[in-house]
């Protein structure tokens, strides 16, 4: 199977559902002539012309609202948002327009809009540029909330949000981009609102998404020379929620340890956990442990800026502290 | 106002700047397609939309526009190509821009009129969406209803210049001001401005100048207007206006006036009885209809 880039993959996933539909097109900053500030987007103005990559000026407000009125009459636009920092000068528009319309219109409109954007820290970028702003959007009713932590799952997951009738948030990680996996070859989706069990275990569910799983499993292979087996849950999407993988395995193991970057109070950690111990309150036997992004803005100097979000020795560690 | 005791929620009325709403839907086709605010119960019926469900919706009933679940600020009907009234200011405009690029995409040579008030101008919302009409030459016609009030604020404490058809020159558009209470003259500008667009040559701001007779909402007395202000524009009545042009013409007799105002009389009375014995929504519409 063909070996790509994180950033490859999206990028094939752009590809082929454009070739596949010609109603899909692009709308960001600096997406076309310059391939897009991480490079996702390079080459596919010279593929499909200006009438279906059109770069836009700065302006999120109107760039979210207008594909919102694109979608509204049977275009499928895909918004590249630069940073998910920047989502909130898109908010009236995917909050209280996308989000709602077909809920308001009694079931009359649908809003195939795709928001593509990328969140994390990693790269000294600071405060503004920095931050993992999921929890937000799962908030919202009537949006999907993507946010794949491989190639694979990337391009597959992306074409179903292109493919899907409603706004879909698709959060990529700035540290991802780099980062190569196997990708199927061929034609390849995957559902969204369906959780990966990335690898195996029986003692602890580790469960994270995005770059947190690339460190749950680097956690759960030391684990394992030390004769503890972790099972690590990738969520993938983070709304709908697929708790019944997650269910599956905390009736396995009783213990959990959430590993997510955004901020430790009011994030996605929280409403996991929260739904466990709804559903499966009986077959837990620890406190869970929430390892999560500190309650800051994130700082500039790399060492502060690694420290705000959880690592691999902290994930042995909160293992380590439940079994 | 003897069923407003049937309406619930929000209700913001249009009477008095009829003549905007007739005057540009007039020119439209009806795969055209027109975005709303939260006064737009003139868009709806100029554009030609169902008195009936229209009603059942403010009442807030199953067989309205959106099953009961909208409400009067949120009314759409896509067949119609209303995209939806809006209860955010200006809520509409980056979706009426929005509308007119796939319009081009698509290569029809549909138009889009997205109306909107002197509150939306001062928001960002506006700056961004003609900037990218102009930018892109989309076939968006920008009707701004200016009544001279946001609810109580007036043009002339919220706008830094209140010449409000100069600010299409930011965005390489005509800006033309238009007397809001003559349907004639709001129908005259806004053909050119649709033929214009149709023809792929951009654009158009169309500055509407009008009252509304009432106050905001039903809440609203209007402490900040004069009485003499009120009396003065109430004398400009769009509607009767037209009806004395129409008899001074010859156009129609006094009889056949009352024939049709009869019948639209017995119309909304329909509406209202339609509304009246629709059952509300059941419970189990709750949560449908969040997800496509």
């Amino acid at each position: 199977m063909p070996e790509v880039t994180f950033r490859e993959a999206i990028r094939e996933a752009l590809y082929e559902e454009m070739q596949r539909d010609s109603s899909v097109f692009l709308l960001g900053e600096d997406i076309g002539t310059y391939g897009g500030a991480y490079g996702v987007t390079r080459g596919l103005l010279e593929d499909f012309g200006r009438r279906r990559v059109w770069d836009t000026p700065i302006s999120e407000t109107a760039i979210a609202g207008v594909a919102t009125g694109a979608a509204l009459i049977g275009t499928r636009p895909i918004v590249e948002i630069m940073y998910i920092d920047f989502m909130t000068l898109c908010m009236d528009q995917i909050v209280n327009q996308a989000a709602k319309m077909r809920y308001m219109s009694g079931g009359k409109v649908k809003v195939p809009l795709v928001v593509r954007t990328q969140g994390g820290v990693g790269r000294s970028a600071a405060a503004q540029h920095s931050q993992s702003l999921e929890s937000w959007f799962v908030h919202v009713p009537g949006l999907k909330v993507v946010m794949p932590s491989t190639p694979c799952d990337a391009k597959g997951l992306l074409k179903n949000s292109i493919r899907d009738d409603g706004p879909v948030v698709f959060i990529e990680h700035k540290l991802l981009y780099n980062t190569k996996g196997e990708i199927l070859a061929g034609e390849h989706t995957i559902p969204l609102g369906l959780a990966d069990v990335k690898k195996r275990g029986k003692d602890v569910t580790i469960i994270a998404y995005s770059r947190m799983v690339l460190l749950a499993l680097q956690a759960a292979e030391e684990l394992s020379k030390q004769d503890i087996s972790a099972e690590v849950i990738d969520l993938r999407t983070l709304k709908p929620l697929d708790i019944e993988t997650v269910l599956s395995s905390v009736k396995k193991t009783g213990r959990v340890v959430i590993c997510e970057e955004d901020c430790k109070t009011g994030g996605v950690g929280a409403e996991i956990w929260t739904q466990i111990s709804e559903y499966a309150f009986d077959y837990i036997d620890a406190p869970p442990i929430r390892l999560a992004g500190k309650d800051i803005p994130i700082p500039f100097t790399p060492s502060l800026e690694e420290a705000s979000v959880p690592d691999k020795n902290q994930i042995i560690k909160a293992v380590k502290e439940i079994i | 106002m003897h069923i407003e005791g049937k309406l619930t929620g929000m209700l913001h009325l249009y009477i008095g700047e009829e003549a905007i709403a007739v005057g540009a839907c007039s020119a439209l086709r009806r795969n055209d397609y027109i975005t709303s605010t939260h006064r737009g119960h003139g868009h709806l019926i100029a554009k030609g939309g169902n008195i009936k469900l229209m009603m059942a919706e403010l009442m807030g009933k199953t067989t309205g526009y959106c099953k009961g679940k909208g409400g009067s600020m949120h009314i759409t009907d896509i067949e119609l190509g209303h995209l939806g009234a809006n209860g955010i200011v200006g809520g509409g405009l980056a979706i009426a821009t929005g509308a007119g690029l796939a319009c081009l995409l698509k290569k029809t040579d549909q138009v889009v009129v997205c109306f909107f008030g002197d509150g939306a101008i001062n928001g960002g919302q506006f700056h961004e969406s003609l900037n990218l009409a102009g930018l892109w030459k989309l076939p968006v016609i920008y009707v701004c209803e200016n009544n001279l009030y946001a609810l109580s604020t007036s043009v002339k404490e919220a706008c830094a210049v209140i010449d409000i058809a100069k600010k299409a020159q930011s965005y390489n558009m005509p800006g033309v001001m238009v007397d809001g209470m003559d349907v004639l003259a709001v129908r005259k500008a806004a053909d050119i401005a649709v033929s214009q667009a149709r023809n792929g040559e951009g654009p158009t701001l169309i500055v509407c100048q009008a009252y509304r007779f009432l106050g905001h909402s039903r809440s609203d007395s209007c402490p900040y207007r004069t009485k003499e202000e009120e009396k003065m524009w109430k004398t400009r009545c769009p509607i009767s206006t037209f009806r004395g042009k129409l008899f001074e013409q010859g156009i129609m007799t006094k009889s056949e006036m009352e024939e049709l105002e009869g019948k639209i009389e017995r119309k909304i009375e329909e509406s209202v009885k339609f509304g009246d014995r629709s059952p509300f929504p059941a419970p189990e519409e709750l949560e449908v209809d969040v997800y496509a």
